[in-house]
């Protein structure tokens, strides 16, 4: 691959610059409109920061915000325990009846649609008469990513040498030491990765949050979601932008992260 | 000798006959151990004795479960059948952790998160070591294999030949009864892998580990051990020092495996004490001297290693007594490969069949060497071929 040197035409650049502008316009354009001094979405006033400086003073956004955050997190944390777990399952366990079928459901949440989870999700909290809220969101989200960070840190769990683990035991460990000790420092950064992963995929979530909310706790998405269906404020603009700074922020660690692990995978299994 | 000034000290000191006995005990006992995986039955009932201080080889082609017995040993697979005997006490309910044995991977197996000094301290930590203890111990194996100031770098910053060495000052900090090497040689280039092989040899003596090394290569076995086990398809074909093995090979399949070989296939028509004459298609009536033990087949083969084969521009003068017989075959060389130290040669002889021979490069202007093309008498002794029955 690296090989292979593309050369800069000016067709190459022409196709680059509108892809990008057909993935970012309409972000740039958000981001642009956030720091309008205008009351209309579309008219242009001049700079101004007062749309942030409203949103921070908006009790109920603020709620909504931190509500996001906080089931980001807990989903987050508790999803990468329990996708990490399963990981090693798959990985590293025996050979046990029925893993294929474990595998594929564990993977069900990536191909079955939000609205269907969602909704299943709902009947389930409902039957159990369990009050919606917080926890009803976080442990819908904790099922909704949980699949992503175990295929994250399956993947990397498979290229990961198993003779580091039996040099770990041939020089005096037991099996769950050799796991604490070897496997876990060099499958952290993918367990990192993972755990940024789920957090985004919460923080962005509408559909299943939608279904699983109860009255008084809605996050951020929905809040933004009620409030556009009564005309667009600038200063959902300004949230927008906050989101994306964060979400840019996670996926950029994310990725240097998983860099990380593969290059420490590098040395760790030649092959 | 020496075993005979053994046995009168012990007679002179009274011992109790048991140590005594307890010294002739192999350090480790292979019995009749058999391992399965599905239907592939990678080690198929083999046994093996291997004394303290010994450096034991297994050679193989891969796929002959030489591994898998290595893995049995360091307590990675379990045995189906038959027991393993370390210092007299069967090691199979004994996890990989608690065996006083250790193991060098193949690619190393090296932490690549914690620095040299932390991948050979990691054995002794798990021991419990004192703190000072490990410190000393790390530097003496630091030491052993030369690495010198190379303590903080990590495993990727160091090239083959310097893991290498940290993977064997891991696997022996531990100080092992037995030190499993599988494969120690095959990722370094073939200058290193010389220079390694004499520093392993040393390295062995000093210590006086029993080392079991697996490999591929015949010559680094014949090179680095005191005896080669042979194994093909799970069993163990023979069991031999370097030199006996490729002298006498038991088998057709070790002769052609061990170095390179001549083999003609032919019937016994005549045996004289212990001169044997094979009539052989390919090369006519060849006398062979019998070994023990003695040939009981008619239809076997008569085999000789190339650098046995001399080439000659005239028949050799043969004496009249018949010690002095020789095998001569005429033929033309139809190949000369010149590989440096020595110069390999093909010889089609009369019958159609090719022999090949191989003369050591003695001297720098060689105006008289063989041509493609020229004639020659192919000729060796009695002595220096061998009658293999399969």
């Amino acid at each position: 691959m690296a090989s292979r040197v593309v050369r800069i035409t000016r067709f190459n650049m022409t196709s680059l610059a509108l892809g990008l502008a057909f993935l970012y316009l309409p972000i740039v354009i958000l981001v642009i409109y956030s720091f309008n001094a205008s009351r209309l979405v579309t008219v242009w006033g001049g700079w101004s920061l007062r749309w942030y400086h409203e949103f921070f003073n908006d009790r109920a956004m603020l709620e909504a915000a931190w509500m996001s955050l906080r089931v980001a997190a807990v989903s987050a944390t508790l999803a990468t325990l329990l996708g990490t777990l399963a990981a090693v399952g798959l990985a590293r366990g025996e050979r046990f009846r029925g893993r294929a079928l474990f595998s594929g459901m564990l993977y069900s949440p990536l191909v079955i649609p939000e609205v269907i989870s969602g909704l299943s999700l709902l009947l389930l909290f409902v039957a159990l008469n369990a009050e919606r809220g917080f926890w009803t969101v976080t442990i819908a989200h904790t099922t909704l990513t949980m699949c992503f960070v175990t295929v994250v840190v399956q993947s990397r769990l498979t290229s990961l040498d198993r003779s580091l683990e039996e040099a770990a035991m041939d020089l005096g460990c037991d099996p769950v030491r050799a796991f604490l000790l070897v496997t876990l420092p060099l499958i952290l950064p993918a367990i990192a990765a993972g755990w940024m992963l789920a957090f985004t995929l919460s923080l962005d979530d509408v559909v299943i949050a939608s279904f699983t909310t109860g009255p008084g706790s809605a996050t951020l998405p929905i809040r933004i979601y009620s409030e556009v269906r009564l005309g667009v404020k600038p200063e959902i603009n300004a949230i927008c932008t906050l989101v994306i700074a964060l979400i840019a922020v996670v996926i950029v660690v994310a990725s240097f992260a998983s860099k990380l692990s593969s290059s420490q995978g590098e040395s760790a299994a030649p092959l | 000798m020496a075993e005979d000034a053994e046995i009168d000290e012990h007679g002179a000191a009274a011992r109790p006959a048991p140590q005594s006995f307890a010294a002739d005990m192999p350090l480790l006992r292979i019995e009749g151990v058999a391992k399965t995986f599905g239907t592939f039955r990678a080690v198929d009932t083999l046994s093996l004795d291997i004394r303290a201080g010994e450096f034991f080889a297994l050679l193989g082609p891969s796929g002959c479960g030489k591994t898998t017995l290595l893995r049995m040993l360091a307590g990675f697979e379990t045995p189906d059948e038959g027991r393993i005997l370390l210092d007299g006490k069967d090691i199979a309910p004994v996890l990989p952790h608690e065996r006083p044995v250790n193991m060098m991977f193949q690619n190393y197996a090296l932490f690549p998160h914690l620095s040299v000094y932390d991948n050979i301290a990691f054995g002794l930590k798990r021991a419990g070591m004192a703190r000072a203890e490990i410190a000393a111990r790390v530097a003496e194996m630091v030491a052993l294999v030369k690495l010198e100031g190379m303590e903080k770098r990590k495993p990727d910053q160091l090239s083959g030949g310097q893991r290498q060495r940290v993977a064997l000052a891991r696997s022996l900090a531990r100080r092992p009864q037995v030190l499993l090497l599988d494969e120690p040689l095959a990722a370094l280039d073939k200058k290193l892998r010389e220079s390694t092989q004499a520093e392993l040899m040393e390295l062995q003596r000093r210590l006086g580990t029993t080392f079991i090394i697996v490999t591929h290569d015949q010559e680094e076995a014949m090179t680095m051990a005191g005896r080669i086990g042979v194994m093909d398809a799970g069993r163990l074909v023979q069991v031999e020092t370097p030199r006996h093995l490729y002298e006498a090979p038991a088998t057709r399949w070790i002769a052609e495996f061990v170095g390179d070989i001549n083999l003609f296939e032919g019937r016994l028509t005549a045996r004289e004490h212990s001169r044997l004459t094979v009539t052989t298609a390919g090369a006519g009536a060849l006398m062979v001297s019998e070994l023990w033990p003695p040939v009981t087949k008619d239809v076997v083969n008569v085999a000789i290693r190339p650098e046995k084969v001399k080439l000659s521009r005239r028949a050799p003068a043969v004496g009249e007594g018949a010690a002095h017989t020789i095998n001569r075959l005429d033929g033309v060389i139809t190949d000369v490969n010149y590989l440096g130290g020595l110069t390999t040669y093909k010889v089609k002889l009369e019958s159609g069949a090719m022999i090949r021979a191989s003369a050591a490069n003695t001297a720098r202007l060689d105006v008289d060497a063989y041509l493609a093309g020229q004639r020659v008498v192919a000729w060796f002794t009695p002595d220096d071929c061998l009658v293999l029955e399969q």
